[in-house]
């Protein structure tokens, strides 16, 4: 279902190209339409621009007047006592990203399977029950969640924040799991029933293998919340140096007194943006899947 | 077809889907409804300091001390300002640009791509560059846009932003749209984009002008969408935290429940309040949210 979204908005850029026959008001609405995207262009990248911008002209080389403006010659004097702080706290991100993330997509996975393919008595009601943790605010659960990982003997070490995306991240990750396998003819699984295949071994032998886009969009739907997150990771951590990661690293270089030092601030943010701006960037369309997925409806 | 596939199942193997998604089950029972009846308990208890373990049932006198609480009324005003702002103009913004791309446009790619990619960031990392933009330092020795205006000789325009005391929420709400806007743009994109063009054509033929196929055509056809649109800005609102903490931490003038129910937990460890604001959250929510899924659930078995 959801799948089909992503074709929708992806798909009529080439139909525009062949009607291109345009009278003097088309062309004016054609030229209308050019400058009112520009404008949101502009309003869209600035924020970005000045963080690159602005991370290559030093430590105090950024003065009031200039900010918006290119740098006149490259000086990457910030970079390097930028990147010494958060090395570690995203060294650590990534452990627990990676982690996270792979977890995630397999119970997803599976999830996904028996809500679609292999439903059973109840199972709708249960899906929608795993929903609603969707949009819970995670601020109801994070007292009790504390005293679980202390309980549990996780308190204190990274794998608190594993414990919380993976399981937060349950019912997203079913979601789009079941939207994926949603589009996958019955007839498939019909098929391989009649020539008595068990449901494990159909979607041993023949989901997984059509998975792989499915994987693709929980991965990195999973890596970008959790590397992004930060509700989790300062209650969880209580703001533990020893645990910190990216984003709390970043609020600690950019919250405080430091406010000044624009220059060190727009490149530590910048360096903590860069996975995940990578990865949208050579992924985009799998995280636009993931979003829509998210959406519930189509 | 659907009823006769499932009779099937039931014949091979009635209960086996069940039993892979029970690990699941388990920690969604624990950890979403369980937590949650616990924070409730919090909430109804006498914890209102670090020293005392005291969690002996106290009513609602956590919930109706909140009511009394001056900087909880502040908070929840402010959410509420910021949530009316940050809605209708998310959604605005969000229609305008899916209504600038939905016939199609040379370098669409480009321009949706660039719309959506503050989805990808993280808000801590942004907050850096809003924080900049909207100083509320001006003339001689602005920054960021009130530097702008006062080059442009738009001085009026000047103004404090987020530490206004008065409008400090609308100025927040803009970095939230900047932010939501490309996810609204897709959702109405795909939205648009399952309308068949036979439909468009059809009324063309008939004679109809582009604004009132709009209107009268593809608007309603996109009343799920809207609805859609609508439960995410809402939910992701009630809860906005980061956004806020990014950008002016805990100041008093863009206090919302989120960044108030912290600063109640850690600050002051008050476990019994820092629940009950934790529990107001949550049910406002899930006033808006239980009918939409039930909805949802009833639409998808009709198919």
């Amino acid at each position: 279902m959801s799948s089909d979204l992503v074709d929708r908005v992806i798909k009529s850029k080439d139909i525009s190209r062949n009607k291109r026959k345009l009278s003097g008001s088309g062309q004016f609405w054609l030229a209308f339409r050019y400058s009112a995207l520009t404008i949101l262009f502009i309003i869209a990248a600035l924020p970005i621009y000045i963080m690159v911008v602005n991370s290559v002209k030093g430590i105090t080389g950024v003065t009031q007047s200039a900010a918006f403006l290119p740098p006149t010659h490259l000086n990457f004097d910030a970079w390097g006592p930028t990147w010494k702080v958060l090395r570690e706290p995203m060294q650590r991100t990534l452990f627990f990203v990676v982690q996270s993330s792979i977890i995630s997509a397999i119970v997803g996975s599976i999830n996904g399977f028996v809500f679609a393919k292999w439903r059973f008595k109840g199972s709708t009601f249960i899906f929608t029950l795993f929903l609603f943790g969707m949009f819970i605010p995670y601020q109801a659960i994070m007292i009790p969640l504390t005293q679980f990982n202390h309980w549990a003997g996780i308190g204190g070490t990274i794998y608190v924040l594993v414990v919380a995306h993976v399981i937060y991240g349950i019912p997203i990750c079913t979601l789009i799991f079941r939207n994926y396998y949603a589009a996958i003819p019955n007839e498939l699984i019909e098929a391989a029933r009649v020539d008595g295949a068990g449901m494990v071994r159909i979607f041993r032998t023949i989901i997984l293998p059509l998975s792989i886009p499915g994987f693709v969009v929980v991965l990195i739907w999973q890596f970008t919340s959790a590397w992004n997150d930060f509700l989790f990771a300062i209650f969880l951590t209580g703001g533990s140096p020893k645990l910190a990661v990216a984003t709390t690293a970043l609020n600690f270089i950019t919250g405080s007194g430091n406010q000044v030092y624009y220059g060190n601030n727009m490149t530590a943010s910048l360096i903590v943006s860069i996975p995940t701006l990578l990865v949208y960037m050579f992924l985009g369309r799998y995280f636009l899947r993931g979003l829509l997925s998210g959406s519930l409806k189509g | 077809m659907a009823l006769t596939l499932s009779r099937k199942k039931r014949i091979t193997n009635p209960w086996g889907g069940f039993f892979f998604v029970l690990p699941s089950i388990v920690a969604v029972l624990v950890f979403v409804y369980g937590m949650i009846g616990w924070t409730v308990k919090f909430s109804l208890s006498n914890r209102t300091n670090a020293w005392s373990k005291d969690n002996s049932f106290a009513g609602l006198k956590n919930y109706t001390g909140l009511l009394e609480d001056p900087e909880f009324t502040h908070a929840f005003g402010n959410l509420m300002k910021f949530t009316v702002v940050f809605m209708i103009g998310t959604l605005i913004s969000g229609l305008i640009m899916s209504l600038l791309l939905e016939k199609g446009i040379r370098g669409e790619g480009f321009f949706r791509s660039i719309y959506l990619y503050p989805m990808a960031i993280s808000f801590i990392a942004m907050g850096t560059s809003w924080r900049w933009l909207m100083d509320s330092a001006r003339d001689d020795k602005g920054t960021g846009l009130n530097h702008l205006f006062h080059m442009a000789k738009l001085n009026i325009l000047q103004n404090d932003w987020y530490s206004s005391e008065n409008a400090s929420m609308y100025a927040m709400a803009l970095p939230a749209i900047w932010q939501m806007s490309g996810y609204v743009m897709a959702l109405f994109l795909a939205g648009f984009r399952g309308i068949p063009d036979d439909l468009r054509e059809a009324a063309r033929v008939d004679g109809a002008t582009e604004f009132k196929i709009y209107r009268h055509i593809l608007f309603p056809q996109l009343k799920p969408t809207f609805l859609t649109v609508l439960i995410i800005l809402g939910h992701i609102s009630m809860k906005v935290f980061d956004l806020i903490y990014g950008i002016s931490t805990k100041s008093y003038v863009t206090k919302v429940l989120a960044i108030y129910m912290w600063q109640v937990i850690f600050d002051f460890q008050n476990y019994a309040k820092g629940s009950a604001i934790a529990v107001v959250i949550l049910v406002i929510i899930a006033i808006v949210v239980i009918p939409y899924l039930v909805y949802v659930n009833k639409t998808e078995e009709m198919k």
